[in-house]
C-alpha cells in the first residue's frame, strides 16, 4: 500500500470545501452587519453600534444566562444519566429492553417530542386530567407555571430527554468493541463493584469516542430554538429565540443588532464547551486520585437504582408523550377534566394526508438523498485515508464537526445571502446542500468508529490473493459494515428530516418539509393538526431506523457469524 | 357536481363587471393574457387550518377559471417573508423573487413599502372587483395603521377585536375595560393576553392605550419621543394593577391568539380575544371551542382594521398573483369567507351596494351562535401609526419581559 505523500486526497478536499466554505462565509455574512456593514440598508461603515444596541436590550444577560445554564446543565445532566446507567446495567437484560426503547427515540425530532411533553404535563394536560377531578377536586386547570417557567427548568428537563437517547446511542456504539467483556470479567474477579469497574475500567477507554458527541450536545443545546420557543421562559427568552425573533422583525434595522446577537450567541456556546473542558479536567484528575484507592464498592445497589430510575422516567415521558401525540391527532374536542376526548374525528387525518402527502415527499426525497451522499461521501473519505494510512485523529476530525460545533445561527443568515447571490436560493439543490453541512458530520460520527475498528487484516488477506482495492471495498468492507452503514443512513435520514432554520431560510419557502409545514402549524392553535405534523415528523425517521435493523438480519439470514456480531 | 357551479359561477362574476370602461377592461383582459400558465408563490400565514383550506379551494377556482396556478406557502410569521424579499433586495434580486403576494397589513406593510419591497403602486385599485369595496364605510381599505396604502396592497377581509367567553362560566362579560380589569381581579389567574411582540398582544396594548390615553389625537401620528414616557403612563397603570391578577401571574403568557382560544377551550383561561369577529363561531363549528362560547365588546369601541395582500417588487408571476387578488375580492369569493365554518372572516365589500343576486348570497348567510351582528360589533377604533408598534412593544418589553435583574 503506499505511504502518505503530504498531499491531500481528493475526498479530504473535497469534503473540508463542502463543510467550510459555507461556515466560513456564512459567518462573515453575520460579522459584517454585526459590524454595522449592510450596503442594501444604506450602513456602509464599520461602526459598534450594533454591538452598543445589543448591549442595551432589556434582559440581555438573563437571555445569556438562560442559554448558557439550560444548555450546559442539560447537558452535563443527561451525559450523568446516560453514563451512571450504563455503568449499573450494561449487559443485563434491563438494559438490553431498554436499549430497544430508546433507539427509536432518537428518531423523535426535537419540536415533536417539545409538543407532545407539553400535553403531557401543563396544568391542563393529560396527567393532571387523569387524576382529576377525582382525586385533586380540580374542576378546572390549576394556575400553576408549568410550561415556559422562568428558571428554564422544563425546558432542561425537555432537552435532557431529548439528548439522552442520543447519547446513549453514542455510548453504545462505543461500547461495541472487542475485549470489553473482559474489562468487567476482570473487574468483577478483583472484587469491584460493576458500576466501580465501569468507571475505573471501562469509562476511560469509551470516553474519548463520546466526547465529540458531547460537545456537539452542548452546542446544539445552548443555541437551541424549537424547544426553547416550546418550552422556554419567555420573560425573557434564552438568546436563540431572541435572535430569531430580531432577524425576523418587521423593523429591518434590527438586523444588525441580530447579527451581533449571532456573534454572542457562538461566545455564549463556546464559553459553555470552554467551561465543560475544564470541568472535564477537573473531573478526570478527581478520578484519577480514586482510582488507586482500591475501594471495590460492591455494594452499589442504591447507586444502580438511582441510574435505572431517571432513564426508565425518560423513556416513560417521551412514550407517553408520542402516545398523546396519536390520541390527539384524532381528538375533535377534548375538554378539562376528561381524560380521553368527548369527539373524535379521522376527517382531518385524511385531509392532512392529502395536503402532507406532498411535504412528506419532499421531506423524504431530501432525506434519502442527503443521507445517502452522506454515508457515502463518509465512506469514500474514510477509505481513502485508511488506504492512504492518515491518522485518524487530525484536523480533519476538528473540520467535519466545525458544523456542529457552531451554533446555527450564527452562520445562516449569511448562508442565506450566498445562496441567493448564486441564484440558488429556493432550490431544491440548495435545500440539499444546506442539509448535506448538518447531516455530514453526524454520518461521519456514526461511521469513523465502526470502521476504525474493523479489522485491518481482511483486507491484507485479500490483497494478498491479489484482490483490487474496488474489490475489497466493495466485496469486503462494505458488506462487513452493512450494520453499521444502514446506522448511519438512518441517522443521517433523522438528521436531516429535523432541520428547520436551514430548510426555511435556504428553501425560501419554496420547499415544503413536513417540519416547516409542523412549525407553521403550531404557530396555530390546533393541536389535533400540530399533533399530526409532529407525527408525520416521526414517520420517515422510524421508518430508517427500523429498515437499518432488519435489512442485515435478512441479506445475512444464512450467515450465523454476522448476525451474532453486534 | 358543487364544483363545477361554482366555476360556472366564477366566470360569471367577472362577466358581472362593467363593460362601458372598455380600456381598463382590455388592460385586465392584457393581465389575464399574461397570467395564463403563470405560478403564484403566496405567502400567507399557515397556523388555521381552515384558512388554509380557504386559500386552497381559492386556488382551485382560479386554476380551473384562468389557467393560473396557485401555491399557498404556510409561513409563521409575516416578517420572516420581508426579511426574505429584503435579502433578495441586498443581493439584486430584481425578477424571479421567491415570493409573489403575501397576506400582510400594519407594520409589516407599512415596512416593505418603505423600503420599496413592493410592486409599483395603484395595481389594487385596477382590479375589476375593487369596484364593490367599501371604500366609504370601511376607511382603512385605503389607510392601513395610518398608512395610505396607495394601491400597493388589495384589500381581503376586516379584522376587529372582539373577547370571547364561556357563557356557562361567565353570564354578565364586562362591557368596558375597567370592568375586564375588575374581573380579572375578581378572579385571579384566568385571564391573559399574548406576549408582545406578539401582534394579538401588542393589538390589546393599543387596545388599552386607546381606552386610556388622555388625547386620542397623538395615536394617528408618528411617536414622539420626548411625550411617549407621558402617554403610555395609564397604559402602564393599567397593566401594573393587572399583572399580578393574569394568569400564571404574568410570568408566562400565551404564544399567540391561537395558543390564547386554546386556553379557553382548555378552562385555563375565562376571557380571550381574537381579530376575527366569527372566530369563536368557527372554532364551535369546528370542535375547538364549546358550543357555549359567546363574544363581547367595549361599550367605547375595539381596535378593528383591514387585512390585505401585496405583490413585491421582484415578482415574476405579477399578472397571476392580480388574477389571484382580484378572485379573493369577488363577491362569490367574499361570501364562502365569511361563511363561520368556512373561515368567518368580514366582508370588504359594500354589501348594500352590490348586484342583487351577490347581495341575496350575504344576506342569507347565518353567522353562527357566537358571532355579533354588525349592529353589536360597536364602533371601530383605528389603528394608531405603526411607529407605536415597536414602541409600545421595546416598552413592554424592558418593563415586563426582561427578568428582574
Amino acid at each position: 500500500m503506499p505511504q502518505s505523500t503530504g498531499r491531500p486526497d481528493i475526498p479530504t478536499v473535497l469534503i473540508v470545501t463542502l463543510l467550510t466554505g459555507p461556515v466560513l462565509a456564512g459567518l462573515m455574512g453575520t460579522i459584517l452587519p454585526a459590524f454595522g456593514y449592510l450596503p442594501v440598508l444604506g450602513y456602509h461603515s464599520i461602526s459598534p453600534e450594533p454591538l452598543v444596541a445589543l448591549l442595551r436590550t432589556p434582559g440581555l444577560m438573563a437571555s445569556v444566562a438562560l442559554s448558557f445554564g439550560t444548555g450546559l446543565i442539560a447537558s452535563i445532566l443527561s451525559l450523568a444519566i446516560v453514563l451512571i446507567f450504563t455503568a449499573g446495567w450494561s449487559g443485563t437484560r434491563t438494559f438490553e429492553r431498554l436499549t430497544r426503547f430508546l433507539s427509536p427515540l432518537l428518531s423523535v425530532p426535537h419540536a415533536a417530542a417539545a409538543i407532545g411533553l407539553a400535553f403531557l404535563i401543563a396544568p391542563s394536560g393529560f396527567l393532571v386530567r387523569l387524576v382529576s377531578p377525582w382525586a385533586t377536586g380540580f374542576e378546572r386547570p390549576p394556575d400553576v407555571l408549568i410550561l415556559n417557567d422562568p428558571m428554564g427548568i422544563t425546558m432542561t428537563l425537555g432537552l435532557v430527554a431529548k439528548e439522552v437517547p442520543f447519547l446513549f446511542l453514542m455510548t453504545l456504539a462505543a461500547l461495541n468493541r472487542p475485549h470489553i467483556r473482559d474489562y468487567y470479567k476482570a473487574g468483577a474477579s478483583l472484587g469491584y463493584g460493576r458500576m466501580s469497574t465501569f468507571f475505573k475500567l471501562v469509562l476511560p477507554q469509551v470516553y474519548p469516542l463520546i466526547r465529540l458527541p458531547m460537545l456537539a450536545v452542548i452546542a446544539y443545546a445552548t443555541s437551541v430554538v424549537d424547544v426553547a420557543q416550546i418550552l422556554g421562559p419567555t420573560t425573557p427568552a434564552p438568546l436563540a429565540p431572541r435572535l430569531v425573533a430580531w432577524m425576523n422583525d418587521p423593523d429591518l434595522t434590527k438586523r444588525l443588532m441580530a447579527s451581533a446577537g449571532a456573534l454572542l450567541q457562538l461566545l455564549v456556546s463556546a464559553l459553555a464547551l470552554l467551561v465543560y473542558l475544564v470541568l472535564e479536567r477537573l473531573v478526570s484528575a478527581w478520578q484519577a486520585a480514586r482510582f488507586a484507592s482500591g475501594h471495590r464498592r460492591r455494594r452499589d445497589g442504591f447507586a444502580r437504582l438511582a441510574g435505572l430510575l431517571p432513564m426508565v422516567l425518560i423513556v416513560a415521558l417521551m412514550t407517553a408523550s408520542i402516545g398523546l401525540l396519536g390520541i390527539w391527532t384524532v381528538a375533535k374536542s377534548w375538554w378539562f377534566p376528561a381524560a380521553l376526548p368527548q369527539r373524535w374525528s379521522f376527517e382531518r387525518m385524511l385531509d392532512a394526508f392529502g395536503v402532507g402527502g406532498h411535504a412528506l415527499f419532499a421531506t423524504l426525497a431530501i432525506a434519502v438523498l442527503a443521507a445517502g451522499i452522506a454515508t457515502a461521501l463518509t465512506l469514500w473519505l474514510l477509505e481513502a485515508r485508511s488506504y492512504r494510512k492518515l491518522s485518524a485523529r487530525s484536523r480533519v476530525n476538528t473540520i467535519v464537526f466545525l458544523p456542529l460545533l457552531m451554533p446555527q445561527i450564527s452562520f445562516l443568515f449569511g448562508l442565506q445571502m450566498l445562496f441567493l447571490l448564486g441564484g440558488l436560493s429556493g432550490t431544491f439543490e440548495a435545500v440539499l446542500l444546506a442539509h448535506l453541512i448538518f447531516v455530514f458530520p453526524y454520518a461521519y460520527l456514526a461511521l469513523s468508529d465502526p470502521w476504525h475498528r474493523l479489522d485491518p487484516r481482511y483486507a491484507k488477506a485479500a490483497a494478498s490473493v491479489g484482490a483490487s482495492r474496488m474489490r475489497i471495498f466493495w466485496q469486503i468492507q462494505l458488506p462487513l459494515l452493512l450494520r453499521p452503514v444502514l446506522v448511519t443512513f438512518a441517522v443521517a435520514a433523522a438528521v436531516s428530516v429535523g432541520q428547520y432554520l436551514p430548510t426555511l431560510m435556504i428553501g425560501a419557502g419554496r420547499i415544503v418539509t413536513v417540519t416547516t409545514e409542523s412549525v407553521a402549524l403550531a404557530s396555530g392553535g390546533n393541536r389535533q393538526v400540530a399533533a399530526l405534523y409532529a407525527l408525520l415528523q416521526l414517520v420517515i425517521p422510524l421508518a430508517g431506523f427500523i429498515l437499518a435493523a432488519l435489512v442485515p438480519s435478512l441479506a445475512f439470514r444464512n450467515r450465523a457469524a454476522m448476525r451474532l456480531e453486534r | 357536481m358543487n364544483r363545477l357551479l361554482t366555476a360556472v359561477f366564477a366566470v360569471f362574476t367577472t362577466l358581472l363587471i362593467p363593460i362601458d370602461a372598455s380600456a381598463q377592461s382590455q388592460a385586465w383582459e392584457d393581465v389575464l393574457g399574461d397570467a395564463k400558465g403563470q405560478t403564484v408563490y403566496f405567502h400567507a400565514w399557515g397556523g388555521e387550518p381552515r384558512i388554509n383550506a380557504y386559500i386552497q379551494w381559492a386556488a382551485r377556482e382560479v386554476e380551473r377559471a384562468y389557467g393560473v396556478r396557485v401555491v399557498h406557502v404556510k409561513i409563521s410569521d409575516t416578517a420572516n417573508v420581508v426579511s426574505q424579499v429584503l435579502a433578495e433586495k441586498s443581493v439584486g434580486k430584481e425578477t424571479g423573487g421567491a415570493v409573489d403576494l403575501i397576506w400582510i397589513n400594519g407594520e409589516n406593510f407599512a415596512s416593505m413599502k418603505e423600503n420599496g419591497l413592493l410592486a409599483s403602486a395603484g395595481w389594487a385599485e385596477t382590479l375589476p372587483n375593487w369596484a364593490y369595496v367599501d371604500i366609504e364605510n370601511k376607511p382603512t381599505v385605503k389607510i392601513d395603521f395610518t398608512v395610505p396604502t396607495d394601491g400597493q396592497e388589495s384589500p381581503w377581509g376586516m379584522a376587529k377585536l372582539v373577547f370571547m367567553f364561556d357563557s356557562t362560566r361567565i353570564s354578565e362579560p364586562p362591557s368596558t375595560l375597567a370592568g375586564l380589569l375588575d374581573y380579572a381581579k375578581r378572579n385571579p389567574g384566568r385571564f391573559s393576553y399574548p406576549q408582545p411582540p406578539n401582534f394579538f398582544g401588542t393589538t390589546f396594548l393599543k387596545q388599552v392605550l386607546a381606552d386610556t390615553v388622555a388625547n386620542k389625537d397623538v395615536l394617528s401620528r408618528p411617536v414622539d419621543e420626548a411625550t411617549f414616557d407621558e402617554t403610555v403612563a395609564p397604559l402602564f397603570a393599567f397593566l401594573d394593577d393587572l399583572h399580578p391578577n393574569l394568569w400564571r401571574q404574568g410570568q408566562a403568557f400565551p404564544k399567540n391568539a391561537a395558543d390564547m382560544r386554546q386556553l379557553l377551550a382548555d378552562s385555563e383561561l375565562d376571557i380571550a380575544f381574537s381579530f376575527n369577529p366569527g372566530d369563536a363561531s368557527g372554532a364551535i363549528a369546528n370542535g375547538e371551542l364549546p358550543e357555549t362560547v359567546r363574544t363581547f365588546v367595549f361599550d367605547g369601541g375595539t381596535i378593528g382594521n383591514t387585512h390585505f395582500v401585496a405583490i413585491p417588487f421582484n415578482s415574476s408571476s405579477q399578472a397571476g398573483a392580480k388574477v389571484y387578488a382580484n378572485f379573493l375580492l369577488s363577491p362569490m369569493a367574499q361570501t364562502r369567507k365569511q361563511e363561520p365554518e368556512i373561515w368567518g372572516d368580514p366582508t370588504v365589500l359594500n354589501v348594500a351596494a352590490l348586484p342583487a343576486n351577490e347581495k341575496a348570497l350575504f344576506d342569507a348567510m347565518d353567522l353562527g351562535p357566537a358571532t355579533l351582528s354588525p349592529e353589536d360589533l360597536g364602533p371601530v377604533l383605528p389603528e394608531p401609526h405603526p411607529s407605536w408598534v415597536s414602541a409600545l412593544e421595546e416598552a413592554w418589553i424592558a418593563r415586563y419581559g426582561a427578568g428582574s435583574e
